[in-house]
């Protein structure tokens, strides 16, 4: 088994042991990164969000120079089980105070529930699972910054009230798979269309042609893709070569991010519809981040879970400076969720007590490649969800932390 | 239009076809691990990312030298196929007297570190890579729209295969080659240069398995755990039609992929365990394989 891959230092490391002991009022807090940095999600997350939380600690210092944060990474592999190993050690042994990122929603499950157990803290940003905040949601857990109801209801409601009405699913077939059908099956509903069929296939699948056939002679409208990663490229990639888009219908990617978008090429691409809660080239301030996380990453394009870790931790160490304490991870979280949030990615917004964050969501469709300027310039705007509409109601969630 | 099964013909035709245009990629695939295992004894587990590294070499071929899907199709199995004459030289042939397992244990690990390079290199969500203009569109054939690129993996898929039978077993050179692993020592002794034969045969392997790779470029997804994905399908694959039976591996890939095309109009949850079903049912009751000898 692949060992951790290593204590990873942190920009205030550097400072000397007598320099910050001789300071008075220095403070450490701890930092574990959870995220897969070798394997299927690492573009997504991985690496990335190292330097992200890294970013964060150097602004922060900014503000609060008497902090002193270290940051740690972990691979889980994207296995529950081992997640649950690597953040047991932390909590435990190595003096970790919160974790951050989850880069699975099995992964994030596993890890929310040790963190409520050790009461220590949990911010989730690359696991994309509504019941983090939902039915299994806790105390010590943090949900930053997208989930699948915010993806179906993005999405699937723009799709619908633009005409297309009837929906054909592709889904993986597991649990975030099924959540994500069952969430945008919802929305699609709600919203006067309706559901014409849908095949689910093993996660992994290389070959979607069959499913693709199975789609275009349903006469659905609108083929949803209820998939992630390597599976939604090759769905989409496959439905290109079958003149799907030509003969009429579209495809809609219920969870494309933009590194998904760069693997597939924009000739393929052009024309998707999907949502997203933060895009490198939004406006001034992304573009700038952006340009700083590349020194650290060249040619590498962020994704929204690379903006999200970076604002999750900023906000947290807001809170920790403010309590003076990283100890005790449910008052951390409550302080999390006291405070306004307030960073140059997500805006202005807020936590609320189930721990769902709260900031708009975009509706982006892909550009055609006569369109696309400059690398990385993948997205047209063509809606923007306003907060308090992007996001699970907070009665409809289940959360016992909202009746309480 | 008549139903079978409750399944309109159209959709079981057009998933016939389908299954058949996948299986060209099985077979393919088989066949270079089935020429591998008969001629050199070595169950290539390296094969799978000498297929990525034949999709990659398209994808680099025309990001730094402007070199489209055609001259690729020749070029990136010519290169990845001297890289699999170097392993050979360098590292495989010092094990053709040892157990399998050293073979086995040596290309698994090869595949892991080229993954591991190319993810580092160039992350693990693929790169773009379009199917060739001179094959975009397709046609509709009454009971389903054949993409040309899919016609054209087939008929590819089927030259190349019995184009790949022919000369193992019906010419000169490929009766000298089977010779050779049956009794190189009685081989060499008619002054042929069987470590050379073996070398090449190697060579021409792993250039299949690219050249499997190349064709798999436009339609699946470039990135560096394309081969992994498929691999264990295609052992399945060989394991049915019997290790090192080129015959038997070309007709259990065509005909694994269109049980696994019928699988996916019936019950697709199914449709990437029931290869492995096949197999066990296979090893039960014909322990060789389907076509294998002994």
């Amino acid at each position: 088994m692949k060992k951790i891959v290593g204590a990873v230092a942190a920009a205030t490391v550097a400072l000397a042991w007598s320099a910050a002991f001789a300071q008075s009022g220095t403070q450490k807090v701890k930092i574990g990164v959870i995220s897969d940095l070798s394997g299927l999600y690492q573009d997504i997350g991985g690496p990335g969000t190292i330097v992200a939380a890294k970013l964060a600690a150097a602004d922060y210092a900014k503000i609060n120079p008497n902090l002193q944060v270290e940051i740690v990474a972990g691979d889980p592999q994207n296995k529950a089980d081992i997640a649950a190993a690597i953040a047991t050690k932390w909590f435990e042994n190595e003096g970790v105070d919160a974790a951050v990122d989850g880069p699975n929603s099995a992964v994030a499950l596993a890890v929310s529930q040790v963190a409520a157990n050790k009461n220590k803290l949990f911010v989730v940003s690359g696991a994309a699972t509504s019941d983090l905040t939902g039915s299994k949601c806790n105390a010590n857990t943090i949900h930053w910054t997208y989930d699948t109801w915010m993806l179906a209801n993005g999405t699937g409601r723009a799709v619908v009230k633009t005409g297309g009405d009837s929906w054909f699913f592709l889904t993986a077939d597991y649990a975030f798979g099924h959540a994500l059908e069952r969430d945008t099956s919802a929305v699609v509903e709600a919203n006067g269309g309706k559901v014409l069929g849908k095949v689910r296939l093993p996660l992994n699948t290389h070959d979607f042609s069959s499913a693709l056939l199975h789609a275009q002679s349903s006469k659905a409208k609108i083929i949803g893709l209820a998939n992630a990663g390597g599976d939604t490229i090759n769905a989409i990639k496959q439905a290109a070569e079958f003149g799907i888009v030509k003969g009429g219908q579209n495809l809609a990617g219920l969870l494309v991010f933009s590194t998904d978008v760069k693997a597939l090429g924009l000739q393929v691409a052009q024309g998707l519809v999907l949502t997203e809660t933060w895009y490198w080239d939004l406006n001034d301030a992304s573009r700038a981040w952006t340009k700083r996380y590349q020194e650290a990453m060249p040619g590498k394009i962020p994704t929204m879970v690379h903006a999200g870790v970076y604002a999750s931790v900023l906000h947290y160490l807001k809170a920790v400076g403010e309590l003076k304490s990283s100890s005790d991870g449910r008052a951390v979280a409550e302080k999390m969720k006291a405070i306004p949030t307030d960073d140059p990615l997500f805006g202005k917004g807020m936590i609320r007590v189930d721990g769902r964050k709260i900031h708009p969501a975009y509706l982006f469709e892909v550009k055609k490649p006569e369109e696309s300027k400059y690398p990385g310039d993948f997205y047209k705007l063509r809606a923007t969800i306003p907060a308090e509409e992007a996001f699970r109601p907070l009665k409809d969630g289940g959360c016992s932390l909202v009746r309480s | 239009m008549f139903e079978i099964f409750g399944i309109p013909s159209q959709a079981l035709f057009g998933q016939l076809l389908i299954g058949l245009i996948n299986g060209s990629f099985y077979a393919l695939l088989s066949l270079g691990l089935a020429v591998i295992f008969g001629m050199l004894n070595i169950i290539n587990f390296a094969h799978g990312a000498q297929y990525m590294l034949g999709a990659f070499a398209a994808y680099l071929l025309l990001q730094l030298t402007g070199i489209g899907y055609w001259p690729a199709l020749i070029l990136a199995p010519i290169i990845v196929g001297i890289i699999g004459i170097v392993i050979e030289r360098t590292m495989l042939q010092w094990l053709y007297k040892l157990d399998h397992l050293y073979g086995l244990l040596l290309t698994f690990g090869l595949a892991l570190v080229i993954e591991g390079v190319f993810r580092n290199y160039y992350g693990s969500s693929g790169q773009p890579y379009q199917v060739p203009s001179s094959l975009a569109g397709g046609h509709n054939l009454g009971f389903m729209f054949l993409p040309n690129y899919r016609a054209w993996v087939i008929v590819a898929s089927l030259i190349v295969c019995f184009g790949t039978w022919f000369v193992i077993e019906k010419t000169r050179l490929g009766s000298y080659l089977r010779a050779a692993t049956e009794n190189p020592t009685l081989v060499r002794a008619f002054g042929i240069n069987v470590p050379r034969m073996i070398t090449l045969t190697y060579g021409f392997g792993v250039a299949l398995a690219a050249f499997a790779g190349v064709m798999a470029a436009p339609i699946y997804n470039v990135s560096p755990q394309m081969g992994s994905d498929i691999i264990i399908v295609v052992f399945a694959v060989v394991v049915i039609g019997g290790m090192g039976s080129i015959m038997g591996a070309i007709l259990t890939g065509f005909s694994l992929g269109i049980a696994e095309g019928l699988t996916k109009v019936f019950f697709p949850e199914a449709s990437s365990t029931v290869i492995f079903v096949i197999m066990a049912i296979v090893l039960l009751t014909r322990p060789a394989g389907l076509f294998g000898r002994g």
